[in-house]
């Protein structure tokens, strides 16, 4: 039988605004297929979003859903999910909004490890704008603020977000759909703070520049630089050149914030 | 049975006001002239089962307000100045999003950095157009510890009441002077809590207009599902750009305020009955211009006080109706003649508004505004 999504979108809310080709709705499906593997009730999830093309995946999903300002999302999920720590917290947004707006707030949820899950859609650039680079937009790749090449060398989402204290990382691609929802579920399942970075595309505003002549050949492109991290142990420096890796890149345990600040009540109420 | 006085900062009465209203979470950033605040709260909030986070900046604090407000809890933050102008994003989403919460903000010199540990009055505007777009405004210019205390739990309520942003702005004097404070018991000042919804989940609208004006907001968690956005918005929180909504909502925001000014504005007439000349002043500057008053009715000047609580929504019915009979209104300020422009702007000229401004980082004392006194013919 074929998976019901519907019982997770809000009825009467698509279309969607995505252009045709977009990644955003294959993840958006991942992540429906995680909360239902995980049985999460749907009124004891918070999906929180900044501002983007990405962010406005809430808005199609029947939970209590929060579309804050450019860059904010983690530091109001922040406040929702110490302020609630039974609430299951999944923040969702692009790479403009998580790491260039949104970077401050981003590493310092990694620093404390609160218990949410942030699923950044990478696809290199700032769509809903029309076009302009992004901190995680190849070097030379043009944009509609780059008409002569990028200058600015960019971020690795994942190296970013465990150096800055995730406890789980992990990496998927819009073309590799049918892993999603697993690495979604085993991020939300993971207690801390944890990082899925999605690589999407986007050929509205960037494949049209930078050469990629159809949907196709963008998630093409996906599907030959994508190198799982099991198959990445055999392979030699040479064959990595250029390969991103894919699949859970860190995983490790240390106290969660929630629970730390569970203790500072405890300590309070003792010393009273 | 005998109260609890203390000996109090008013940053610190700040604080003590929040916890008597029922805040139950804390969001800041460092920053002086209000830390004390933070301080006070980061001991306090735990001991009652209630949350602090110290944010990774003004903005993030803002924003982690706003999310634990969603959840059904009382929110404060506690900033200064340039924080103020960092947190305007936020308390936007705040006004639009119709989401509760207190910001004690105590006033320091500026613009950006200023003067850190100066006293100042040159936030007040900030707190009324200092985020974009229109929205409602209260803001509240308590001028003792006793009053910071009472005014903090006066913001709590009208938060609550109205679903929105309030502001309490001490200047820096206020929040660093020590007084003698008599704490109410539990039960006596009011307390108001937000309405909760009155219908079942599934016919929820976070902005049901049937309701009225302010419309009952579910808490997340709660077992009701609902959408907030900083996107103009319909009444079931989704976006919109459809001209006659936006516009009717828009209104709403800015109404449920201006419609209910009588239950927000608050002040103190100090012998304005018969006075030719009335000091329109607020905050520490209210106590000079106070004893000034005493002064100058010693030697036989007909002097009143009007004395802000509430600066926004700003009395201007009152002014204008006692421009009507006076000689002349002075206005003594930490800044360089907000305040003096707002009462000019509702008294129709009946009277002149003869401004006295301080931004050196020291109060108006009493003889200013005595020799100001003088120049009233």
């Amino acid at each position: 039988m074929a998976f019901d999504y519907d019982k997770y979108i809000r009825p009467g809310k698509l279309p969607h605004i995505w252009c045709p080709g977009c990644g955003h709705g294959i993840v958006m499906k991942g992540l429906i297929r995680a909360m239902d593997s995980l049985n999460l009730k749907k009124e004891e999830t918070c999906i929180v979003s900044g501002i983007g093309c990405a962010s406005r995946l809430p808005g199609y999903m029947d939970c209590c859903t929060l579309h804050t300002a450019h860059g904010r999302a983690a530091a109001f999920a922040t406040g929702v999910k110490m302020a609630k720590p039974e609430m299951n917290v999944i923040l969702v947004g692009g790479d403009g909004d998580g790491t260039a707006i949104g970077g401050n707030h981003f590493i310092h949820a990694c620093r404390r490890n609160i218990d949410m899950t942030y699923i950044i859609m990478n696809n290199y650039i700032y769509g809903m704008t029309g076009g302009q680079f992004s901190p995680c937009t190849p070097t030379g790749a043009k944009a509609s603020t780059t008409p002569y090449g990028n200058p600015d060398p960019g971020f690795d989402i994942a190296k970013l977000a465990i150096g800055a204290g995730a406890t789980f990382v992990a990496r998927g691609t819009a073309y590799h759909a049918a892993q999603l929802d697993k690495l979604i579920a085993e991020a939300i399942q993971h207690k801390g703070f944890s990082v899925v970075e999605i690589l999407d595309d986007c050929p509205t505003t960037y494949g049209r520049r930078n050469k990629y002549r159809s949907v196709v050949d963008m998630m093409n492109r996906l599907k030959e630089v994508a190198v799982p991290v099991k198959a990445a142990e055999k392979m030699t420096a040479e064959q990595l050149e250029g390969k991103i890796l894919t699949g859970v890149l860190h995983k490790v345990e240390k106290p969660e914030y929630c629970e730390e600040y569970a203790k500072v009540i405890q300590r309070a109420q003792a010393a009273k | 049975m005998a109260k609890k006085v203390a000996f109090l900062q008013g940053n610190e009465a700040a604080a003590h006001g929040a916890l008597y209203a029922g805040c139950k979470f804390f969001a800041g950033y460092p920053i002086t002239p209000s830390t004390e605040v933070a301080e006070v709260m980061s001991a306090e909030l735990p001991k009652v089962g209630g949350k602090f986070i110290q944010m990774e900046d003004e903005i993030g604090a803002m924003a982690a307000l706003i999310g634990a407000s969603l959840t059904g809890a009382k929110v404060l933050t506690s900033t200064s100045g340039p924080g103020l102008s960092l947190k305007q994003e936020n308390i936007g989403y705040a006004c639009i999003t119709e989401v509760p919460c207190v910001i004690v903000n105590v006033m320091r010199g500026g613009p950006s950095t200023g003067m850190p540990t100066g006293p100042s009055q040159s936030d007040i505007m900030c707190a009324k157009w200092g985020t974009h777009g229109d929205h409602p405004a209260i803001c509240l210019v308590p001028a003792s510890v006793q009053e910071l205390f009472e005014e903090t739990v006066r913001a709590f309520n009208l938060a609550e009441k109205y679903r929105t942003p309030v502001m309490v702005m001490p200047d820096e004097i206020v929040g660093h002077m020590r007084e003698r404070i008599v704490f109410p018991e539990p039960g006596e000042l009011e307390v108001i809590d937000r309405a909760a919804p009155s219908v079942p989940p599934e016919q929820y609208k976070p902005y049901d207009t049937s309701f009225g004006d302010v419309p009952p907001l579910a808490a997340f968690g709660s077992g009701y599902k609902f959408h907030v956005t900083g996107l103009n918005k319909m009444q079931d929180g989704f976006p919109t750009t459809k001209a006659e909504i936006v516009q009717a909502e828009e209104e709403r925001q800015v109404r449920k305020v201006e419609a209910n000014k009588a239950d927000i504005m608050k002040w103190e007439e100090y012998m304005c009955d018969d006075a030719e000349i009335i000091v329109v002043a607020f905050g520490s500057t209210s106590r000079s211009a106070r004893f000034a008053v005493n002064e100058a009715r010693k030697n036989g000047i007909k002097a009143g006080l009007f004395r802000l609580i509430t600066f926004w929504p700003f009395p201007e019915e009152r002014l204008l109706e006692l421009s009507k009979k006076v000689k002349a209104f002075i206005t003594p300020e930490m800044n360089l003649g907000m305040c003096t422009g707002v009462v000019k702007g509702c008294i129709e000229g009946n009277a002149p508004v003869l401004g006295i401004f301080r931004v050196d980082g020291e109060p108006v004392n009493p003889d200013q505004i005595l020799e100001k006194m003088k120049e009233v013919k």
